[in-house]
Formats: structure tokens, C-alpha cells, sequence
């Protein structure tokens, strides 16, 4: 079978969901078309409603329709949801106690051809900043599934980062997921690789499989949920290993890469730790998400390669 | 529901109950702040008059049950007026009085700016001006879908914004929004005071003739002395009616009433000044104020 659409699975995870809940609505930005939504706008067009290019107003929205008892999940450009309606999110979803769904499409280096204005590198450091909040990148499409069940059922907000473009699975059916819990993809004794989002543990993945023709027996973490944390899982491999690399389609500072080196610093754990991610002081810009995955260094032959450098000690 | 929806302009006996609600609010307010010291006087004096009809009046609402599905919606977008929401709040008696006086204490359940999960009554946290618009609009939406009450009667959602608050872009997204998804459950108000934090909203911001804005947003617009009970009644009930211009399905514009305020009214020192916006509020304050109330009316 192809890889499914990520953001199709989304949108059609939803739509099978409100037959049976009818407090889920979703609310655009006229950017429906790029989250794949049409299949929900056709299903239940009394629950679906475009605000237009205003995304202040679309979080104001979601709230109130949150205030009024309804389950929104609304949409638009990750760095859109995260830079442009930061204060809304924050303020009018959260700090009001309510229950907003807000998914960030296209993060990092797969908003591509639209170029650095839209290129979110920073939207999982603005995030994590917010009390309370959930903050999920699922790695393929039956955790995205989980991630936006998981989202309805929470008390809270959640923001999910969503990459539109087909993601292999990784999952069986029938797996399950909590917020808070990462999933050991594979065991390793050398070096831990945590990754988040599809893109970086398809990329971490194929790092471990090189290391390990070189002989370097790497771990692969999908972190699944950057807020709450799995601090149990990542501490304890840090101690058994000595040697984490954080992957992340984002800015090394404030996002993952951080969350560890906090994590570590805090309880002491004397692991090494490298952070894959665009460099601090790098702007997105322009281009195929192939040639800018390579452009941050976000592919398997840099995971590699810091994993080796953690692991020969140069 | 205490408040029925009323069907006819308030008899005088009612425009008298409204008064004495009206100035019990205004001094209740005007104490909360002096036990403080300081507050946001001007804003929430402005507001007195439409809080008390909406309370006493229009807003179908049990204090008793203040969270029932059922109940109208009250949005103060100026989130800073949240001292005269308190004092409506506890003259319907979501509150104890003597709460008032806990006001920006900390650890008060009265903070500066309404906030839905520490006080009983308030349905938005507000603070950051624009952003309680958007809510009401999506709050209408919300109630909508859920239909009319058993009794047939519209659940509604009600707002308040200032003048300096329409300032924000994000007045204007939701302003269209609203228009377009024919909220006609969504009556709002503007508190037109003609001042914000740096001077006059001529000086700096004048965002020209405001009804005109908001007929041209498609929007029932109307405008009335903010102060006057009966007007405002008389106002409101239009703003309920039945549009003329609504769907087959009875949706029609959402409403504006651009109330004309004085900043401070009640407050002699500060009426109609930029500086009543924060100022510092103590007892002797307080007594000046209530001695000028009393020459209106003597105090009950
Ligand atoms: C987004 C935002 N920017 C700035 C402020 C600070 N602020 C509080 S009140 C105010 C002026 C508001 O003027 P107006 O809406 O006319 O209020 P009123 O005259 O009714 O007190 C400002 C700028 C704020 N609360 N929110
Ligand atoms: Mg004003």
C-alpha cells in the first residue's frame, strides 16, 4: 500500500470522528485546501467555517466555540499558528482553561517552496512556553490518529504539528498512544537518537541502520509528545547509553534539543548530547524539502555523524 | 432564567429599579477600587449604565445556576472593566459584596481583567484587547448550533468593546466574520468614552465615524446615550428584534450599539480625562464621589 497523505488521515480521522461527536468543528483560515479538509466541509458543512485570512480571528473563534461547549480544531501554516496568533493562543485558548485544537501545517523544512516567511523553525520554542499545553508531532499516520483522538479527549489545548505530505507507518493498527509516553522504535546500547515528527525519525531511523553497519548500536526514540515530555524513557536510556542525539525539523534552541539538555542538566545524568536541528541563527529560506533537509542538517548522514562524534569521543 | 425577554419598553416603575441598580453598581465599583487605591476607574464607570440593563433586563441568566447550558453569554472584551463587571456580578448575586473588596489583591478571584475560571459569572478571560470580540463571535456560533431554547427563545451572546479597542485589526476580522456568518444572536457594544490610554481616541487614533464602519461591515448599527437607561432599553429591543434583512433560516446581522459615554461618568474629578483611564483611587476619592452621587440622588 502507498503511504498514506498525512494530512488526508487527518482530515478523514476527524470526519469519521464527528459522526458520532457532534461538538467537533473545524475552522479554517482559507488555507482548508492545504489542510485537506474538503472531505469534513462536505460531510458537515454546518460545523465547518472559514474565517478567511485572519488568523487572529481564528483562534478567537475556536475559543469561543470552545467557551460554548464545542470541540474546534483549527488550522493554518505552523508558523502562522505559532508567530501570528501567539497571543491569541495563548491568552483566549489557554490561559482561559479552554479546549482548542490548534494544528500547524507544513513545519520546517516541509513548508519548502514557500521559503523562509513560512518556514517554522521556532513555532515548538513558542509552544512549549505555554502552561499546559499539549504539543504532538506524530512520526507516522496511525499515531497521527491516536494524536487527534487523544487531542479530543484532553482537558486542554493541543497543538499538532503536522506535516502534509504521505508518511511511511510505522505502526500497527492497533497500537496505542498516550500523551506523555515515547515510543523505543529500536533498542540500542551505544547512543540514543530521539527524534519527533515523521520527517526526523523516517530520518533517525536510517541513521541507526547506518551506524549499525558500522557497528555502533544506536536506539531510536519517536518522541511522539515534545509537552508532557517522556522524561522516564529519555532518562533512562540517557543513563544506559551515556549518549542522546535529539532530531528535530525546528531550531536547536527551544524546542527538543533543549527540553533534553534541561531534562539532563537537572537530574544530573552525565550523558553527551547533540542537537540536530537548524542552527540558532539561521532563518529558513527557500527551496525542495530534499535540498533543505540537507541544507539544516537534518538527514540521516548528520544524525550519524554526531552519533559517531558522541560516540568516538572526537 | 430570571430575566424574561422583554416584549415592551420598561415602565417607569422598571426605569426606577434600573436607576437604583445602576448607582448601586457605580458605588460598589468606586469602593472596590479605593480599597485598593487604584484601578480602572474611567473605563468602568463608562459602562455602568448598559451593565445594569443588560443584568437587570436583557441577559437571560440564573445566578443560581451559573453555568447552565442555557443561560445567555456576556464577553467583556475591554477586559480592563472588569471592577463593574464584579459589581454587576455580585448586585445579581453571583457574589458576595464584600468580595468586591478582595479586588487585585492577590490570590482575589477578582482580578483586573474578567477571567472565566476564577470568577462565578464571567464566561471569557479578557485582557488583551480584541481578542474577547473574536470569543463572543465564536460563542454566538457555538450557541447556534445548538439551537433555539425549548421555550423557542434566541440564545444570545453579548459584548462590549471600547473605542481605543477597536483600534485592534483583530476587531475588524471578527467584525467581518460575524456579518458573514449572519451572527444575528451577537449583540455588541461599543463603548464609545472618546478617550484610551494616551488621550483622546481623536488624538490618537480616530478611527472616524464608527456607526458608519459598522453598517459598511454589515452590521445593524445603532447609536444612543450610554447613560440614558430608557434609550439604552429602548435600543437594546430593537437590536433583538427581527431584522428586516434576515434569511429564510432567520439569520440576519449581528448588532452594534455604539453607546456615547462620558469616561469616568460619576466621578466628577475625572469625567471625560485621559487620566481616569488607571488612576490612583483612595477613600477621600471615594467620598467625593458619593457626595456628588447624592445630589443626584440620595443615597439608599
Ligand atoms: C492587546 C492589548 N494592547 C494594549 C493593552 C493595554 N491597554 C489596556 S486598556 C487600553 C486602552 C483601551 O482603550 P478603550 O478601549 O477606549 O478602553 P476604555 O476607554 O473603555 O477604558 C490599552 C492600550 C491591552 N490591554 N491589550
Ligand atoms: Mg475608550
Amino acid at each position: 500500500m502507498a503511504d498514506r497523505e498525512m494530512r488526508a488521515v487527518y482530515a478523514q480521522t476527524l470526519t469519521a470522528l464527528a459522526a458520532s461527536d457532534r461538538r467537533i468543528c473545524v475552522v479554517e483560515a482559507d488555507l482548508a485546501r492545504a489542510t485537506g479538509t474538503g472531505p469534513f466541509a462536505k460531510a458537515y458543512p454546518d460545523r465547518f467555517f472559514n474565517v478567511g485570512v485572519a488568523e487572529a480571528n481564528l483562534v478567537g473563534v475556536a475559543s469561543g466555540l470552545s467557551a460554548a461547549g464545542k470541540r474546534p480544531f483549527a488550522a493554518t501554516f505552523a508558523c502562522f499558528a505559532s508567530r501570528r496568533a501567539y497571543d491569541q493562543f495563548f491568552l483566549s485558548a489557554n490561559y482561559a482553561g479552554l479546549e482548542v485544537v490548534l494544528v500547524g501545517t507544513d513545519p520546517g523544512v516541509t513548508a519548502a517552496f514557500n521559503g523562509g516567511t513560512h518556514m517554522p523553525l521556532e513555532d515548538l520554542a513558542l509552544m512549549r512556553a505555554v502552561p499546559g499545553l499539549a504539543i504532538v508531532e506524530p512520526a507516522d499516520p496511525v499515531s497521527l490518529e491516536a494524536a487527534v483522538k487523544l487531542a479530543l479527549e484532553r482537558k486542554g489545548c493541543t497543538y499538532l504539528r503536522l506535516q502534509r505530505k504521505p508518511a511511511p507507518e510505522i505502526y500497527g493498527a492497533g497500537e496505542a498512544f498516550e500523551f506523555g509516553k515515547a515510543k523505543l522504535l529500536r533498542p540500542g546500547k551505544d547512543v540514543v537518537l530521539a527524534a519527533l515528527g515523521a520527517l526526523m525519525v523516517g530520518e533517525a531511523r536510517k541513521a541507526a541502520d547506518s551506524l549499525a553497519a558500522e557497528g555502533i548500536d544506536a536506539a531510536v526514540v519517536d518522541v511522539f509528545t515534545l509537552a508532557p515530555l517522556d522524561r522516564a524513557v529519555l532518562l533512562d536510556l540517557a543513563r544506559k547509553t551515556g549518549r542522546i542525539v535529539t532530531c528535530e525539523n525546528h531550531r536547536v534552541t527551544g524546542g527538543l534539543g533543549s527540553a533534553v539538555a534541561e531534562l539532563l542538566a537537572e537530574e544530573g545524568v552525565p550523558a553527551r548530547l547533540a542537537r540536530i536541528g537548524a542552527g540558532a541563527d539561521e532563518f529558513g529560506e527557500v527551496g525542495t524539502q530534499d535540498w533543505l533537509a540537507e541544507r539544516f542538517r537534518l538527514t540521516a548522514p548528520h544524525i550519524a555523524a554526531a552519533a559517531r562524534r558522541l560516540v568516538k569521543g572526537v | 432564567m430570571i430575566n424574561p425577554s422583554p416584549d415592551r419598553p420598561a415602565l417607569p416603575a422598571e426605569l426606577a429599579d434600573l436607576a437604583v441598580r445602576a448607582r448601586s453598581i457605580r458605588r460598589a465599583c468606586l469602593e472596590s477600587i479605593a480599597a485598593l487605591g487604584v484601578g480602572h476607574v474611567g473605563g468602568s464607570m463608562s459602562v455602568v449604565e448598559a451593565l445594569a440593563v443588560l443584568y437587570f433586563r436583557h441577559m437571560r441568566l440564573d445566578p443560581g445556576d451559573a453555568k447552565s447550558p442555557d443561560r445567555d453569554r456576556f464577553v467583556l472584551s475591554k477586559g480592563h472593566a472588569g471592577p463593574a463587571l464584579y459589581a454587576a456580578l455580585a448586585e445579581k448575586g453571583y457574589l458576595d459584596r464584600p468580595l468586591l473588596l478582595t479586588l487585585n489583591k492577590g490570590g482575589t478571584s477578582l482580578p483586573s481583567h474578567a477571567d472565566r475560571q476564577r470568577t462565578p459569572g464571567v464566561d471569557m478571560s479578557t485582557g488583551s484587547l480584541g481578542q474577547g470580540f473574536s470569543a463572543a463571535c465564536g460563542i454566538a456560533l457555538g450557541l447556534r448550533m445548538d439551537g433555539p431554547r425549548a421555550d423557542g427563545t434566541v440564545r444570545r451572546c453579548w459584548t462590549v468593546i471600547g473605542d481605543g479597542e477597536s483600534d485592534e485589526g483583530q476587531v475588524w476580522e471578527a467584525a467581518a466574520f460575524a456579518a458573514h456568518y449572519r451572527l444575528s444572536n451577537l449583540v455588541a457594544f461599543t463603548d464609545a468614552n472618546r478617550f484610551q490610554i494616551d488621550g483622546a481616541t481623536e488624538a490618537v487614533m480616530h478611527l472616524r465615524d464608527l456607526s458608519a464602519k459598522w453598517s459598511a461591515f454589515g452590521w445593524r448599527t445603532f447609536r444612543v446615550d450610554g447613560h440614558d437607561l430608557g434609550a439604552l432599553d429602548r435600543t437594546i429591543l430593537s437590536a433583538c428584534s427581527p431584522d428586516p434583512e434576515a434569511d429564510g433560516e432567520g439569520r440576519g446581522r449581528p448588532a452594534m450599539i455604539v453607546l456615547d459615554t462620558v469616561k469616568a461618568k460619576g466621578v466628577p474629578a475625572l469625567e471625560g480625562k485621559a487620566e481616569s483611564h488607571n488612576a490612583p483611587f483612595g477613600p477621600a476619592d471615594l467620598e467625593a464621589a458619593l457626595d456628588a452621587m447624592d445630589k443626584e440622588a440620595p443615597r439608599g
